[in-house]
């Protein structure tokens, strides 16, 4: 289809000019910079870059720290999207029945997604607290384990995952209601004239049709996880106990800004972004798919 | 990337019905018991952390916890908004939160614009440096970009807060859907009445697409108020800290200090209000830009 257009040599620059501005600016020199610094070590206090090739990213690849921080963020993330994504579907397909005050529902369940996750973090973290934590003193009835996060790596890394998710899990319900909304009525009441019953209904129709819906949410979960949850680690755990909670993003924080070690940091940059343009292709290699549902 | 519509079609029934029956409706009696218990499962660490904040230390710290709302709800918030100088963390979040959504919003409107309609050299170019944005989050540039910031002698500025996040290949590919969905005649009457390009945009696009802008402001919003990276890194007066990055200094580090958790928890509440309140105020607005800016 040909589109009417406007004639004009210049005003579409001058539209374009302060998007493109930002983009060059604080986009694209600093990504730039990024992949260059990967392959210099900078003195912090001044000197002249040494090219030193792939010895930071060889000097990350055997620090026994990093991988840690590598698996503690597929740890987080992969938490964070589960819990907020499997739990979202289950609401979401709760709240999608003919019922009275759906809207209420919605917006009930929707309104933690305005909280910051750092700030969700500061909640929680007096929830677990070790000594006044309504948590851990509901389970002393029922263990003698310890539920103290600031000892437990894997306490602490839960306080931080149900955080973010509690954070997320609106995101993830006006998503599939959405979706759930597209399904023809005639599918669900074909499948409850072959006598289908409700889990039937679940697992055989909901869960397949939704899936493009839920392929997506993963992908957005996680880059959210990898990429945006920074404050709820810095606010509450500050990466510990020990290095329990340090993620990719953590790490890369403190070897940048409290380290000084520039070099390392940009390696750690140009790693997360080969991570994060993996996820942004998946997520638009199936982005056809998506419209199906 | 063109669902919405459909997305927002009113809700249909989903289990077909069955013959009606006389008497208590137990399947929708259960389901709304489901749903209560989730909206109070969701609900309790609001809940939990607006009753900390209204009791004295001696409550806070008693065994079993108290679980009921106490009378010092107003002496801790005037603590908590003096100790941490809240209100300067509200207005400069306000600033910061409505700088970005309302600069994305209008330089991606611009773009859009000039991408839709008008023919002009590196269009295509200008299209994928935008869309190019989605893949450079601030981690990974975040060191030189703090260096730019610093050479433009922006650190610890609203500017250097706000305009570093504008570029938005989200907000830009929403204006450029729905300018395609107008139709044709209404910018060839436009010309035909002698309207430039400018007025155009200004007295015909804007005015139908405020839905959009109402949908777009709410989520962008929202995203401002709660960035906490960038903030963190770009401020180091208290004057410009933003209430997120200003709340942690209520918690303390060292042992010796007692934790005034119901201070905590009162500053938590108040930085949270104002986004939860937009987001309640406006969620149709919200839903809406929600589903369609990702698309």
């Amino acid at each position: 289809m040909k589109r009417t257009v406007f004639p004009g040599r210049i005003l579409p620059y001058l539209l374009v000019a302060p998007q493109v501005a930002v983009t060059i600016v604080f986009f694209f020199w600093p990504a730039g910079k990024s992949l260059y610094l990967s392959v210099f070590k900078s003195p912090p206090f001044g000197g002249r870059d040494i090219f030193v090739g792939i010895d930071n990213f060889v000097a990350l690849l055997s620090d026994g720290d990093y991988y840690a921080s590598v698996v503690n963020s597929f740890v987080f993330a992969g938490g964070v999207t589960v819990l907020s994504v499997a739990g979202g579907l289950v609401v979401s397909v709760l709240a999608n029945q003919k019922i009275r005050g759906l809207g209420f529902y919605r917006t009930a369940l929707l309104w933690p997604y305005g909280i910051a996750p750092a700030v969700a973090g500061i909640i929680f973290l007096f929830i677990f607290h070790p000594a006044y934590g309504v948590l851990p003193y509901a389970l002393s009835f029922v263990t003698a384990y310890e539920f103290n996060w600031l000892l437990k790596g894997w306490i602490a890394m839960t306080l931080v995952i149900v955080a973010t998710s509690w954070t997320q899990l609106g995101y993830n319900i006006a998503f599939f209601l959405a979706g759930l909304q597209a399904i023809p009525t005639s599918v669900m009441e074909a499948a409850s004239v072959d006598g289908a019953g409700p889990i039937r209904k679940f697992t055989a129709i909901i869960v397949p049709m939704i899936s493009p819906v839920t392929f997506y949410l993963v992908v957005v979960n996680m880059v959210f996880a990898f990429f945006s949850a920074f404050g709820v680690i810095h606010a509450v755990t500050q990466g510990g106990p020990g290095n329990a909670t340090t993620i990719m993003v953590f790490k890369l924080w403190k070897d940048g800004f409290i380290g000084l070690n520039l070099g390392s940091s940009a390696a750690q940059s140009v790693i997360l972004m080969a991570v994060v343009i993996g996820m942004t292709m998946l997520q638009f290699r199936f982005a056809e798919k998506r419209v199906t549902y | 990337m063109s669902a919405p519509a459909r997305v927002l079609a009113p809700p249909q029934v989903m289990v077909a019905e069955r013959a009606p029956r006389r008497g208590i409706p137990w399947g929708t009696v259960l389901v709304h018991a489901a749903l209560v218990a989730c909206v109070a499962v969701i609900a309790f660490p609001l809940y939990f952390a607006f009753v900390i904040s209204t009791q004295d230390l001696a409550q806070v710290v008693q065994k079993p916890p108290r679980l009921l709302p106490s009378s010092h709800a107003i002496e801790n918030y005037l603590e908590a908004w003096r100790r941490s100088g809240m209100a300067r963390l509200l207005v400069n979040s306000a600033i910061v939160a409505i700088t970005v959504a309302v600069g994305k919003i209008a330089i991606s409107m611009m773009s859009a614009f000039a991408i839709v309609y008008f023919r002009f050299r590196g269009a295509t170019l200008v299209f994928w440096m935008i869309f190019l944005t989605l893949m450079l989050p601030i981690p990974v540039r975040i060191l030189p970009t703090y260096e730019v910031v610093g050479n433009l002698g922006w650190l610890n500025t609203y500017a250097g807060l706000s305009i570093p996040l504008m570029a938005s290949a989200t907000a830009t590919f929403l204006f450029r859907q729905f300018y395609m969905t107008i139709p044709n005649e209404l910018a060839e009457a436009a010309q035909i009445d002698g309207a430039g390009a400018l007025r155009f945009l200004w007295s015909f696009l804007l005015p139908l697409s405020w839905a959009n802008v109402a949908a777009l402001f709410v989520v962008l919003f929202i995203y401002g108020w709660n960035e906490y990276f960038w903030p963190l890194l770009i401020t180091n007066t208290e004057e410009m800290r933003t209430v997120v990055i200003g709340l942690e200094r209520l918690i303390p580090r060292t042992g010796t200090e007692l934790p005034t958790w119901n201070l905590i928890m009162a500053g938590a509440m108040m930085a949270l209000v104002p986004p939860v309140a937009v987001i309640v105020v406006m969620q149709r607005w919200f839903v809406k830009g929600l589903i369609e800016s990702e698309k």
